[in-house]
């Protein structure tokens, strides 16, 4: 008995070592390429284009980012995605919320066609509104615009989803309260139920952020002239336009896109995957 | 705020009759008030629903039967409707075609691949041994919320056939690596490894989160019945999971199907259309001015992801 359980206790060490090891590994395959573009854009490009390779920069320098934010307008890019995030996820807060909040809690007729016209939007892919859209923005002269940037996302199903999911769970009868003591239903939505949706804001708040600064295919067709590219769109047009590639350069501007994302990421992690956890799984 | 009438009058008596007039014309003036209230929160949210998405689902439909080109958009009375000319067209356009297997591919590939890897990874951080597992939950989650535009370009640094690290880590052990992004048969395979590799983290959130959702006794009873860990997996694990597992693929094959930005950044479609897929090609036609063709093309895709999510509800939802 007692050898057996001795048998079992080292079987089980040895499983848990190839456990460790297994995701060790996959940790490594994951945040490698991560680790290998930071060690790269600091490197020469002739250095980066050495065989074999070095693994840390022999010659550590920072020329490529000076290149990106002097020479090319990297800075500009910067601006142009920071401020278009902003703007759609600010009007996404709150627009989501106010329909969210008369979806979940108030009675009134054609809110279950709303509710389902959402739903539906859901499945919609982004190619086959994208056409029309266009058509639309620019007839409206907005095209190479930061409206025509922001207009088309200032709302979104997902976010109404999302909001609508959390307020269901608000109590009714803090809202009756704040009714029966006579509060207007505006004055109740602000100061009684936003408070209490946090959670879901914060969730909302960062998802729309991420999408929008990521977003490509739109501000790609809607951004004509380099002073309205967002980052993606420079670095991908920049990307597709060389012939030879200058890696330096490129590698430091998927730098400058990745490296405020993960910073926000790892600050905020917690909403991230609970909102994944909230709007996955009900 | 008026004050006039009680904020919650009683339901109406059974006995009540519709010619209590006072009482009739207060609840209407309440519906009525309800109603406004409820359209003052939705409005704002409606209005741009309508004109920026719900306008362009049936505009494009109602496109997408025309000959609209980009020149027509000064002078829309120039469009024709041609029928379903653009459908039938579609499909004798071989880069259509081809576009669509190269999709297809990457779908039938890399959903089931981008599962496994999830379900391994999520399967391993809930076994109950683990340290360290927050680091490697966040870990595993990085490529998730990055740009796509962004791992394109790393990737390519990754893939180049001379200085990639690929290839460099191939040649430490004696292989002559291949130049993956310019070969015909490899072009899609590495985007579909790369997809994987992006999207894993994703699904092993949600994948995690159904595990934990599985009752601990049931584990219980099956070690008792001495069912090995394997059996535990197919025989608890598993059925239990069937609903996330839906989900996790549905949600995958959705965004798949929508192919745009890896080949876009990587490949530019080739080598020889190896990699176009039909994002890809609805773009180009838009670039090329063809409005009409491309709505029609973007329904094709639309009804494939309506057509795939309710295949996968067939394939894995039937034993509910």
């Amino acid at each position: 008995m007692v050898a057996k359980d001795a048998a079992l206790r080292t079987r089980d060490r040895v499983a848990k070592t190839v456990l460790y090891v297994v995701l060790a590994l996959g940790l490594l395959a994951v945040a490698g390429p991560f680790v290998w573009m930071a060690l790269s854009s600091a490197k020469p490009e002739r250095e980066i284009r050495q065989v074999p390779p070095t693994w840390w920069p022999e010659t550590f320098t920072l020329d490529n980012f000076r290149e990106l934010f002097s020479r090319l307008d990297f800075p500009l890019y910067f601006f142009n995605s920071a401020l278009v995030a902003t703007l759609v996820t600010a009007g996404n807060l709150l627009f989501c919320s106010l329909v969210g909040y008369a979806l979940a809690k108030l009675r009134y007729p054609g809110r279950r066609v709303l509710f389902l016209a959402v739903l539906g939007m859901l499945m919609v892919p982004g190619m086959v509104t994208f056409v029309p859209q266009f058509v639309l923005v620019s007839n409206m002269g907005l095209t190479n615009t930061y409206t025509g940037l922001i207009l088309p996302f200032l709302v979104g199903p997902f976010g109404v989803f999302l909001m609508r999911q959390f307020l269901l769970s608000i109590p009714d009868d803090l809202i009756e309260a704040a009714r029966v003591d006579g509060a207007g239903e505006f004055r109740i939505f602000w100061r009684v139920v936003l408070p209490l949706c946090r959670p879901a804001l914060a969730t909302l708040g960062i998802l729309t952020f991420l999408g929008s600064w990521n977003n490509f295919l739109w501000p790609l067709v809607v951004a004509t002239t380099e002073d309205k590219y967002t980052l993606p769109v420079a670095l991908a047009l920049y990307s597709v336009g060389q012939n030879r590639i200058n890696y330096g350069l490129l590698l430091s501007g998927a730098v400058v896109v990745v490296l405020p994302v993960l910073i926000v990421f790892l600050l905020l992690q917690r909403h991230f995957l609970r909102g994944i956890a909230t709007t996955g799984i009900k | 705020m008026t004050g006039a009438s009680p904020a919650t009058a009683p339901a109406r008596p059974a006995g009540a009759t519709s010619t209590d007039r006072p009482a009739g014309s207060v609840r209407r003036r309440q519906r009525l008030r309800r109603a406004l209230t409820g359209w003052a929160f939705s409005a704002p949210f409606t209005v741009l629903f309508l004109v920026f998405m719900a306008l362009p689902v049936v505009a494009s439909l109602v496109m997408s039967f025309t000959d609209l080109r980009s020149t027509d958009l000064r002078n829309p009375l120039a469009v024709n409707v041609v029928g379903i000319d653009n459908y039938t067209r579609l499909f004798s356009d071989d880069l259509f075609l081809r576009s669509s297997v190269n999709t297809l591919v990457f779908v039938v590939v890399g959903v089931p691949l981008t599962m496994v890897l999830a379900l391994a990874a999520a399967t391993a951080l809930n076994s109950g041994l683990v340290r360290f597992r927050a680091l490697f939950r966040v870990g595993f989650y990085l490529p998730v919320v990055t740009s796509i535009v962004a791992i394109a370009v790393v990737w390519r640094f990754l893939l180049d056939p001379e200085i990639g690290l690929v290839n460099n880590l191939l040649r430490l052990v004696g292989i002559d690596g291949p130049s993956w992004l310019f070969d015909t048969r490899l072009a899609l395979p590495s985007l579909i490894v790369m997809a994987a590799w992006r999207n894993f983290g994703f699904l092993m959130v949600i994948f995690l989160a159904g595990l934990q959702a599985v009752p601990a006794d049931l584990y219980e009873a099956a070690t008792l019945d001495g069912a090995t860990r394997w059996q535990q997996f197919r025989n608890v694990t598993l059925p239990m999971l069937r609903p996330t597992l839906l989900f996790g693929g549905v949600i995958t094959g959705i965004g798949y199907l929508q192919l745009f930005e890896e080949p876009f950044v990587m490949t530019q479609g080739g080598p020889l259309s190896s990699t176009l897929s039909v994002s890809f090609h609805i773009y180009n036609q838009f670039g090329f001015g063809n409005y009409g063709y491309a709505a029609a093309a973007s329904y094709v895709l639309f009804l494939a992801i309506v057509a795939l999510s309710v295949v996968q509800f067939r394939l894995l939802g039937e034993r509910n």
